[in-house]
């Protein structure tokens, strides 16, 4: 069933923000959701999270950073092209109501998926820091929009000190935690970023949500492609997750299993790549 | 019925068994004693009236022969490959006392495949009952749902099917190989359905995207049909499962068939291609799990059963396909813990069974042999320990009574403890077959006739 595009913005040099139609799905959306797509009939199901939607004017918006094949093909649709499929909302809303004084860490394009879920957090009155990392400015995205949310305060770090503070977003989430102002933590990104701020927070007892990103199929249970290990027991990511206890995720399983077609997404991006400079020629 | 060479086959995804031309079929019918009381056709889950086909094609009068199967079975083309008739309608069969019963699966076959030949417009159409202003949904697009729908749309019922994922057909899509059933086959008696008036909606996960009682209240529907089945892959619970190259049968078919894996990079979904898989299990997934894997490129493909051959619920017919393929059975095993290194699998250790005293159904129950642990030298486990009900549709659904293991109460018209909520197939009644999900979705629809037209 093809989707609309309705809109593309470029973000940065590799980050793109889309806004497609689909009613049914944007009357439905939570915080910490996400979508599955398809660009065509060839491609693979890829999951992105919901950045933004309007359930009246009936569309929905995610932010990608392009990273293979399919990210790659998507940032070439414009607006008025269709996309094959799109379906969702997927996955368990994140909890956003009661948690008090809450930081929010966002790496690199996990910004996207931070950004509904700190304004969800600010809008059920909790107090929310934003700390959003990159690994130099030119990959930091929607720093902008978050300044305009009802947050209390917005730090930014870049590994080469480009924009805001230089290091790594663990650092002032330590200093968070040394103040004794964290209730409850919760970070969205690579794995490697989420692994390391679950590890900063864990000497503090701050009970610190993660948003998982194994590789998926269907999204919706059937296939066990998104297993991952919390706490000793295998969960689904796409139903039972995306949002874990940062505290108990095997996370080296989790960046071992997100490698497994690394060879062929090489391949298939390399692939893609040629055929775009032959039709451009 | 001619198949192609088992060692050309195994490397490619063309189908196996290449149907009768013809002749065959006419030589065939001819064995058919068109007995006065026909005990095959009670021998049919959905009841079609075998003899009278048969006596069609003995006439030549092909559209004739698919006007009377349709009349009970949308899906010829699909049953005829697929169905255990040696189970069904073939045991019935008076022959089958004395010797081979009438291949009836594969005149069924000869008849949807000629009838898929024609061209789309000049096939046969089902009559319909005028439009009754009804409208139903169906959720889910497998047998039991198309089955459903399709008789519906014949009473005059307006019918929308929803399906979760991008394509319909459910099983017959996602699951069982092309080189067994051809998914143009699917997508034509599909297309054929439409062509009756019935809807399909995909990209739409009932639970997510609406609810069972939205589409009921807020969009007003007169009566729902749940033929959602029995998705949720079961994994063995042993040490080293999530390591990578360790696939549930389901992802593994998924990839494949769905997202045609096999045909990487021209599409887009990757599939991990071992040079030695072990397979767990012994029923048909194991079986289409097994020859997959060949057809992909494997050195060696393993089935690891913890019982005997004897017990194997696979079909007799794919054992021996997978069989004649190279794929090589162990039996009386049973897995302990997957090996692995660097993250990757390296190898399955099991232990071996002997079989002990009966069980509750009747087979004897393996039991382990102290002390004789072993292991396969591998780089893949497939793991096809069948499925259960997955709960993302019946979690959201108020009311609905489900069984302790999560599989909805219907009673034999399909009816749950929802009023104007049917429901069918492996969603009811765990993992079955293409025909009884068939049936119960075609009861399901007579009791829902019922009911709108009482209302
Ligand atoms: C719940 C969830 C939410 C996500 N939200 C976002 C988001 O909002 N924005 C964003 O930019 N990215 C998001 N991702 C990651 C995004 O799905 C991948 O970047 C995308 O699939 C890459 O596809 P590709 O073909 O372009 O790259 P590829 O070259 O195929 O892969 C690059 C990397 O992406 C991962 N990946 C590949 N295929 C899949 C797949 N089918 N499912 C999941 N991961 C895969 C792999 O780890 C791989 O190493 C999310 C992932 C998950 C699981
Ligand atoms: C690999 C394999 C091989 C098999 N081989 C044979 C064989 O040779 N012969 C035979 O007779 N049987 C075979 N079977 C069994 C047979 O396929 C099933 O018994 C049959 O398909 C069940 O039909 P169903 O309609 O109940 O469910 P399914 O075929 O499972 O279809 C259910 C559909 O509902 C969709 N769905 C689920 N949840 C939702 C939701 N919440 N919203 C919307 N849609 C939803 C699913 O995506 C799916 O498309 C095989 C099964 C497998 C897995
Ligand atoms: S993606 Fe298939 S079960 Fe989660």
């Amino acid at each position: 069933m093809p989707f609309e595009v309705l809109q593309k913005r470029q973000l940065s040099e590799a980050v793109f923000e889309m806004t497609v139609a689909a009613p049914a799905v944007a009357a439905k959306v939570r915080p910490g959701q996400f979508l599955m797509l398809r660009v065509d009939e060839h491609g693979e199901r890829i999951p992105l999270t919901f950045s933004d939607w309007d359930a009246e004017q009936g569309w929905v918006r995610f932010i990608f950073m392009v990273v293979g094949k399919t990210t790659h093909a998507l940032s070439h649709r414009e607006a008025g092209e269709t996309i094959a499929d799109l379906v969702g909302p997927l996955g368990k809303p994140t909890r956003v109501e009661g948690l008090g004084r809450c930081v929010v860490v966002g790496g690199g394009v996990g910004a996207a998926v931070a950004y509904p879920v700190a304004r969800a957090m600010a809008e059920a009155g909790n107090e929310v820091t934003v700390i959003l990392g990159a690994r130099t400015a030119d990959l930091l995205v929607l720093a902008d929009e978050f300044e305009k949310l009802p947050i209390s305060e917005l730090i930014v770090a870049t590994d080469d000190g480009s924009e805001g503070r230089k290091g790594l977003v663990t650092e002032p989430l330590k200093e968070l935690c040394d103040a004794g102002v964290v209730d409850h933590a919760m970070a969205i990104g690579p794995a490697i970023m989420m692994k390391f701020c679950a590890a900063t927070t864990r000497p503090y007892g701050v009970p610190t949500v993660v948003s998982l990103n194994p590789i998926m199929v269907d999204g919706t249970g059937m296939c066990g492609a998104c297993r991952v290990s919390v706490g000793g027991e295998t969960k689904f990511g796409c139903v039972d997750g995306p949002d874990f206890d940062g505290h108990l995720v095997d996370f080296e399983e989790l960046m071992s299993r997100q490698r497994i077609y690394a060879d062929e997404e090489r391949e298939a991006d390399a692939a893609y790549r040629q055929e775009c400079s032959c039709r451009t020629k | 019925m001619p198949e192609r060479d088992a060692l050309e086959r195994a490397e490619d995804f063309v189908e196996v068994a290449l149907g009768y031309p013809e002749e065959l079929a006419r030589a065939e019918a001819e064995r058919c004693l068109q007995c006065a009381n026909p005990t095959c056709i009670a021998g049919c889950p959905v009841n079609i009236d075998i003899k009278s086909f048969i006596g069609r094609i003995l006439e030549g009068d092909y559209e004739g022969g698919t006007r009377v199967i349709k009349e009970r079975n949308p899906l010829p083309a699909v049953c005829g490959r697929v169905c255990p008739q040696e189970e069904q309608c073939e045991k019935a069969c008076i022959l089958a006392r004395k010797g081979e019963p009438v291949a009836i699966g594969r005149l069924e076959r000869f008849l949807g495949d000629r009838e898929l030949a024609r061209p789309p417009a000049e096939r046969e159409r089902p009559e319909t009952a005028p439009p009754s202003g009804r409208r139903v949904a169906v959720i889910g697009s497998g047998p039991a749902g198309l089955a459903c729908a399709g008789e519906l749309a014949r009473l005059g019922h307006a019918v929308t099917v929803f399906e979760s994922l991008h394509a319909p057909g459910g099983v017959l899509t996602y699951g069982i190989p092309e080189f067994r059933l051809p998914k143009s086959i699917v997508r034509a008696e599909i297309d054929a359905l439409a062509d009756m008036g019935v809807e399909v909606v995909t990209d739409t996960v009932i639970g997510a995207t609406y609810t069972l009682g939205e589409l009921l209240e807020d969009q007003g529907l007169d009566a729902a049909f749940i033929g959602a089945g029995a998705g949720l892959p079961v994994f063995l619970g042993i040490p080293g499962e999530n390591l990578n190259g360790v696939y549930s049968a389901n992802e593994f078919l998924t990839r494949v068939n769905l997202m045609k894996a096999y045909e990487f990079p021209t599409y887009d979904t990757p599939v991990w291609r071992g040079r030695k898989v072990a397979v767990v299990g012994g029923g048909n997934v194991a079986m289409d799990a097994a020859r997959t894997a060949k057809r992909l490129g494997a050195e060696e493909v393993f089935l690891v059963y913890r019982r005997t051959e004897e017990e194997m619920p696979a079909r007799r017919e794919e054992v021996h396909h997978a069989r004649e393929e190279g794929v090589e059975f162990k039996m009386l095993c049973s897995p302990v813990e997957v090996l692995g290194r660097d993250g990757w699998v390296t190898g399955l250790t099991a232990t071996r069974m002997e079989l002990g005293e009966p069980d509750a159904s009747g087979r004897r129950a393996p039991v382990c042999v102290v002390g004789s642990e072993f292991t396969i030298d591998c780089d893949t486990v497939i793991v096809a320990l069948g499925t259960r009900a997955n709960p993302v549709l019946t979690s959201t659904a108020d009311g609905l009574e489900l069984t302790s293991r999560g599989y909805i109460v219907a009673d034999e018209n399909g009816a749950t403890s929802v009023p104007g909520v049917y429901a069918g197939g492996d969603i009811v009644t765990g993992s079955a077959t293409v025909i009884k999900a068939m049936g119960a979705g075609k009861r399901a629809a007579a009791a829902i006739h019922a009911r709108l037209g009482a209302s």
